[in-house]
């Protein structure tokens, strides 16, 4: 358990005057080694390793509205890394590693919950795919298994075998899923980022990106023009406008992502479960909360309203997989931005432009990533721009020249 | 860690037992929906009723008329009944207006699409105008202990008197910010309920005739003065007194007060709008810390805002504002009606700083999450300043009542602790629904659309074990599920030695016809279609712009403007989808209809196919010379009209014959009358799969991938590459220019050898544990006609030559080494399903 808790629990005169998470808003500085757009998780994580591990602290932190907002604040907080490509699978299951120790090496709760992830299979089709699934990540060290409908009985009781009349024939058990606090993640990497000198920035909004000579040389924000060695931009749900104003245009189409949770109850439901064929995917959350999620919106939208028509369909097929849950009371919905590229893998490294690197094409495997991609982007930026080999898979032009990595089958309503 | 704590926390049992019970939806459609039943509410549908608009008028409550049925609005208490009763009936009685009581309006969606609960129901509403008036929500006051029971709101002591005529107390005192304090008295007072004191934390009271009025009944009243805390009885189950001080700043109050007892708290320090509707329509919540006032901007069109909810509390401006909202819809409507006077209110009803925090704690701003004053200004010292920030790291606002009574006290000391202004600090977002409700109310009757065939039932009768395909059913194969292997080769042999039947009335079927339907298959599809032949087939493939295989089907050309092409089972819905989408863009003379259900077909495939069909179908030559392999005819059986493609999906002779779905189980009845001289049986879809996997064709979706590109899938001479466009053209033409990665090979194992299984992987190497994994196993089966385990599989560059061998992880990490093989495993030549 990280000091801090205790310390809370202890003390009446809380907090003391150095031991605060997040610094006093201060005033821009003229200039910064590197100045990273948007303080979502992945860019409070890039910052915290580049101070951390490269001793780089004039650093940064943009953000338009307040610290972890966007779809930090709005996903699920699932932590899996049972995809189906090579590349994918090593990416996803090193950040899974690196969540493990993240509590302890920020001294903040994140609240981790190794709790293991099943997919459930209603066709032979899906069984094909989860058995490839399975192989790939027992090759790189994962503990992921094909279990059949009796192992599913067991694990998960309370799940309805038939639902929407289509048998559980099987089911991928990830024995590595898990979840944490989203926000806490945020968090933990500010605290520790700003602690080491990064200057965090809300209510900073980005209005422009200047570039001279294909150089990107800075930004014009809200509060007046800062210049930077180099631009990292982590915007996930406004990739394409951000990247738009450095020049780029993204291969990226945006779709809201829509979830939902009830009213806290104790705790019934240890594994995360999702159907492959309702699209739908269930879990309760450490408050006891019951929290629900499926595939995106049908058409392309910046918009975070809710929907009727998704909430209707979402909570038939949740009381399919779980028919007491019909007597649950849902509590609230929201919906994120999510940036979906055609493969379903981000886009990472390198741009057209100089000095200005892409975080970007978070679709729905964002926050998972948060660890690793921070940990990479700072590597890539610390080094002047050698891509790490972790991370090379996922670089823009492998649109260009056909080589994507499809990740589709691994990442459909099962974030 | 995660569950352990919330297993000690104070929540409810879920019933793990608990069955679904009936629940359904209905649709309803109005000019007017109204949001609430109380004096702004009935004056708004009156008006617009009166001037012809159809008012659906929801309110939450069993008894229209809002705070009428318990609010006292005058000395006497005489005005809310005699109000209420006015017009109630009215609105009873009135023809254009549709009452939803004990209904709750649960959330506002785009284009006032209104869910609204009741009973077992949810309705959902669409109205062209929509008009809230929810009222206002009161507030607490922040003291210690104010979460003891006895301390009340003012309207919560009003109700139970009023609407339930209990007296809730012997002794109370009431914290009045405002003048509705007063009023509480008079009612408790009227009820038997002695009141010890009215404490107000003004300086005076706004109306003076109210405070003579209570004067006159002998109440005390102390100004300038608050409870600092409330004392429980010695059992510490409720209230005992009070402790009250004077007030000498914001917040902050005299070392000592005076002890009153009493058993009932009665606070009425002012009200927040019920916003939550108006925000989810995306309104800005505003809030003047001066006069501590709220107001609701930003609406969307069509929707409008009266009574409390608009900050209006005095009862004729309340009626007036309702009047005016209506007015308002009404003339958007284009309904004539009398402009009402402006709205003009100057009551004050919040006091703008009711928190007295203690050093002591228990000062709850968050009844739901037990959060004391501190824990919101500590989360703001700690650098948490965002009042979004504050809520998710104090938790405030996230319990079952979403912050209905926490984010105005939260929202204050936010703005103070961070030197803002409450409407900078804001309230966090409002977001469906607006009070919890049942899993069940959003299911549903929940309706799992399925397709059968019409064969289905003749497929039970013959011992199909039946399978889903999408939203299909179709036999796997017809037998029992553990003699599965043994029947499947069966039906295998069947074919292969003599012939079979299987129904592919779940293929989709799309009809394309017009002057552009040539050019328009020629885009979609990867072939060249403009010079395909009338009464000939082309085998189709489908790209997505990623130059992926997405689907595959055959083109049969009935006409020169007349196409009907078939799709994957799976796949056709998208297929169909993809087809209008680009023609939306090309505008081309076409007709596009998926005819997929209108359509049953079946295959009669083996060696004595033609014997089968010339026995029902006269009116086609059958023979080879007239109906080659790969033509379309037309003709009839039973009298039924018929479309029959010969086609080798299977590789024998073999006729697919597609007929009205009406006439499907006749003419299955027909074809297996005739093909019983020669033992046809039916076949299943498993046993197709091993018959084309035998001829080495794809099976799109199964063999592919969301990569697969046509040169891996070796489709090349399915891709005209010589025409100026087909979807995917570009993407083809690169993927074709490069180095290629991967191929889809056949494989075969000795029949000893361990089978793989579809979806295992292949390896760059048998003996290096790290090494790269080049491919995966997509078909896998037994062949008894080949003698060998056999299969299709990507496998690496540098694996693909025949007589490779490479290897293959099967279950439990054993590597098996499979060899590649030349496709197909069986009739290199195809003469068995083109020469015969």
């Amino acid at each position: 358990m990280p000091f801090s808790l205790l310390k809370y629990g202890l003390k009446n005169d809380y907090p003391f005057e150095n031991d605060i998470d997040l610094p006093l808003p201060t005033e821009l500085k003229k200039h910064y080694d590197v100045v990273i757009i948007g303080g979502g998780g992945h860019g409070v994580a890039t910052a915290f390793y580049l101070a951390k591990y490269h001793g780089i602290t004039n650093v940064a932190i943009l953000e338009k509205g307040y610290l972890g907002g966007g779809n930090t604040a709005r996903n699920t907080a699932v932590i899996r890394s049972n995809y189906l490509t090579s590349e994918g699978v090593r990416f996803y299951k090193e950040s899974v590693d690196m969540f493990k120790g993240l509590s302890n090496e920020f001294d903040f709760n994140i609240m981790y919950s190794s709790r293991g992830q099943l997919t459930l299979a209603h066709t032979d089709a899906t069984i094909r795919s989860f058995r490839q699934r399975a192989e790939v990540n027992t090759h790189f060290g994962g503990k992921t298994e094909l279990i059949d409908p009796q192992q599913i009985k067991e694990l998960v009781p309370t799940l309805n075998m038939n639902p929407a009349d289509m048998p559980v024939l099987a089911g991928l058990w990830h024995m590595d899923g898990a979840t944490a606090r989203h926000d806490a993640v945020a968090w933990g990497y500010a605290k520790g980022a700003t602690q080491r000198g990064v200057e965090l920035h809300q209510l900073t909004e980005v209005t422009d990106v200047i570039i001279e000579n294909g150089k990107a040389k800075g930004v014009k924000t809200n509060r007046g023009t800062v210049s930077c060695g180099c631009i990292i931009q982590a915007v996930a749900g406004h990739s394409s406008i951000v990247a738009a104003m450095a020049g780029i245009k993204m291969p990226i189409t945006t779709y809201p992502l829509q979830a939902m949770v009830t009213q806290p109850v104790k705790p019934f439901l240890d594994p995360l479960v999702s159907s492959s064929a309702l699209h739908c995917y269930v879990q309760q959350t450490g408050r006891g909360e019951i929290v629900f999620g499926g595939g995106s919106d049908p058409y392309p939208l910046y918009n975070t309203r809710s929907t009727l028509d998704l909430k209707e369909s979402l909570l038939a097929s949740a009381v399919e997989m779980f028919p007491f849950m019909a007597n649950l009371k849902l509590m609230r919905q929201w919906s994120g931005i999510t940036d979906m590229t055609s493969d379903y893998s981000p886009i990472m490294g390198l741009s057209p432009v100089e000095n200005y690197y892409l975080d970007a094409g978070w679709g729905t495997w964002g926050f998972k990533s948060t660890p690793i991609c921070g940990k990479s982007m700072a590597e890539l930026v610390a080094s002047g721009g050698k891509v790490p080999e972790i991370i090379a898979p996922f670089a823009m032009d492998r649109f260009d020249v056909f080589r994507q990595v499809n990740e589709m089958g691994a990442t459909a309503a099962s974030h | 860690m995660g569950t352990s704590y919330s297993k000690k926390a104070g929540l409810g049992f879920a019933d793990l037992t608990f069955t679904p019970i009936y629940h359904d939806k209905s649709y309803l459609f109005h000019d007017v929906a109204v949001i609430g039943a109380g004096p702004a509410g009935l004056a708004a549908s009156l008006k617009a009723a009166d001037a012809g608009a159809n008012v659906l008028l929801v309110d939450e409550n069993p008894m229209l008329g809002g705070a009428l049925t318990y609010h006292r609005f005058d000395v006497a208490g005489v005005r809310a009944a005699e109000l209420r009763e006015q017009l109630t009936a009215k609105v009873r009685h009135h023809k254009n207006i549709t009452v939803l009581n004990s209904a709750t309006c649960n959330g506002w969606f785009t284009d006032n699409y209104l869910p609204v609960i009741q009973g077992n129901r949810m309705y959902k509403v669409r109205a062209k105008q929509c008009i809230v008036a929810s009222g206002a929500f009161e507030q607490h006051v922040v003291f210690r202990n104010n979460d003891i029971p006895g301390v009340v709101m003012s309207s919560a002591a009003m109700r139970l008197m009023t609407q339930y005529a209990i007296k809730p107390a012997n002794k109370a005192v009431v914290l009045a910010g405002n003048d509705d304090g007063y009023l509480c008295a008079l009612e408790l007072l009227k009820n038997g309920v002695e009141v010890a004191v009215i404490v107000d934390m003004r300086s005076q009271s706004s109306d003076p005739l109210l405070h003579s009025a209570v004067i006159e009944k002998g109440i005390n009243v102390l100004f300038n003065s608050t409870v600092y805390e409330a004392l429980p009885s010695t059992d510490k189950k409720r209230l005992a007194a009070v402790q009250v001080h004077a007030i000498t700043g914001r917040g902050k109050v005299a070392a000592t007060g005076v002890t009153i007892p009493c058993d009932l708290l009665c606070m009425s320090a002012g009200y927040m709008p019920v916003y939550q509707l108006l925000c989810q329509a995306g309104a800005k919540l505003s809030y003047d810390d001066d006069s501590a006032r709220f107001a609701l901007t930003n609406l969307p069109k069509n929707l409008h805002v009266a009574g409390s909810a608009n900050g209006v509390h005095e009862l004729d401006a309340v009626i007036n504002d309702g009047e005016l909202a209506a007015y308002t819809s009404l003339t958007l409507l284009g309904l004539a009606s009398d402009e009402p006077q402006p709205v003009t209110c100057n009551k004050q009803t919040n006091f703008p700083w009711p928190i007295f925090s203690h050093p002591k704690g228990k000062d709850f701003v968050d009844f739901d999450e037990d959060l004391q004053s501190k824990d919101i200004v500590n989360a703001t010292r700690l650098g948490y300043r965002d009042v979004q920030l504050v809520k998710r790291f104090s938790t405030v606002g996230m319990g079952p009542s979403q912050g209905r009574h926490s984010a105005l006290p939260t929202a204050r000391l936010v703005a103070d602790a961070t030197n803002r202004t409450v409407t900078e600090t804001g309230v966090t977002t409002a977001r469906p629904p607006f009070v919890p409700e049942k899993l069940s109310h959003i299911a549903g009757r929940i309706f799992n659309p399925y397709k059968l065939t019409p064969m289905h039932q003749k497929h039970l009768e013959l011992g199909a074990h039946m399978i889903p395909a999408g939203i299909w059913q179709r036999p796997a194969y017809y037998g029992n599920p553990i003699d599965r292997d043994k029947v499947v080769q069966q039906e295998v042999e069947m074919v292969r030695n003599a012939v079979g039947i299987i129904d592919v009335s779940t293929l989709g079927g799309l009809e394309v016809r017009g002057p552009d339907a040539a050019e328009f298959v020629n885009r979609i599809y990867t072939f060249g279609f403009l010079k395909q032949p009338v009464g000939k087939t082309r085998y189709a493939i489908l790209t997505n712009e990623q130059g992926v295989v997405v689907d595959d089907g055959v083109s049969c050309r009935i006409g020169e403007d007349h196409f009907y092409i078939t799709a994957t089972t799976g796949g056709v819905d998208a297929v169909y989808r993809e087809m209008t989408k680009w023609n939306a863009q090309w505008r081309l003379s076409v007709d596009i209809a998926n005819v997929t259900s209108a359509f049953s077909a079946v295959n009669v495939a083996g060696p004595l196919a033609r014997k089968v069909l010339s026995k029902v179908c006269f009116d086609v030559d059958l023979s080879n010379e007239s109906f080659p392999y790969l033509a379309y005819r037309e003709g009839t059986i039973e009298g039924v009209p018929i479309r029959l493609l010969r086609v080798g999906f299977v590789g024998e002779l073999g006729y697919e014959i597609h007929m009205p779905s009406l006439f499907g189980a006749t003419i299955w009845d027909a074809l297996m009358a005739a093909g019983s001289e020669f033992n046809m049986k039916p076949f299943g879809v498993e046993s197709q799969r091993l018959l084309r996997l035998e001829k080495g064709h794809i099976i799109v979706s199964q063999d592919t991938d969301g990569m697969s590109h046509p040169g891996e899938l070796s489709l090349n001479w399915a891709i005209n590459r010589k025409k100026p466009f087909f979807i995917g053209r570009r993407s083809v033409d690169i993927v074709m220019e490069r180095q290629q990665t991967r191929k889809l090979v056949g494989f075969k194992l000795s029949s000893e050898s361990c089978r793989p299984k579809e979806g295992h992987i292949v390896l760059a190497s048998s003996d290096q544990k790290d090494c790269a994994i080049t491919g995966n196993v997509t078909s896998s089966e037994y062949s008894t006609t080949i003698g060998a385990n056999i299969g299709l599989a990507y496998v690496g560059i540098e694996q693909k030559e025949v007589g490779c061998k490479f290897p293959i992880r099967v279950d439990n990490g054993e590597i098996v080494m499979a060899e590649v093989v030349q496709l197909p495993f069986y009739d290199a030549n195809n003469s068995r399903q083109e020469v015969i």
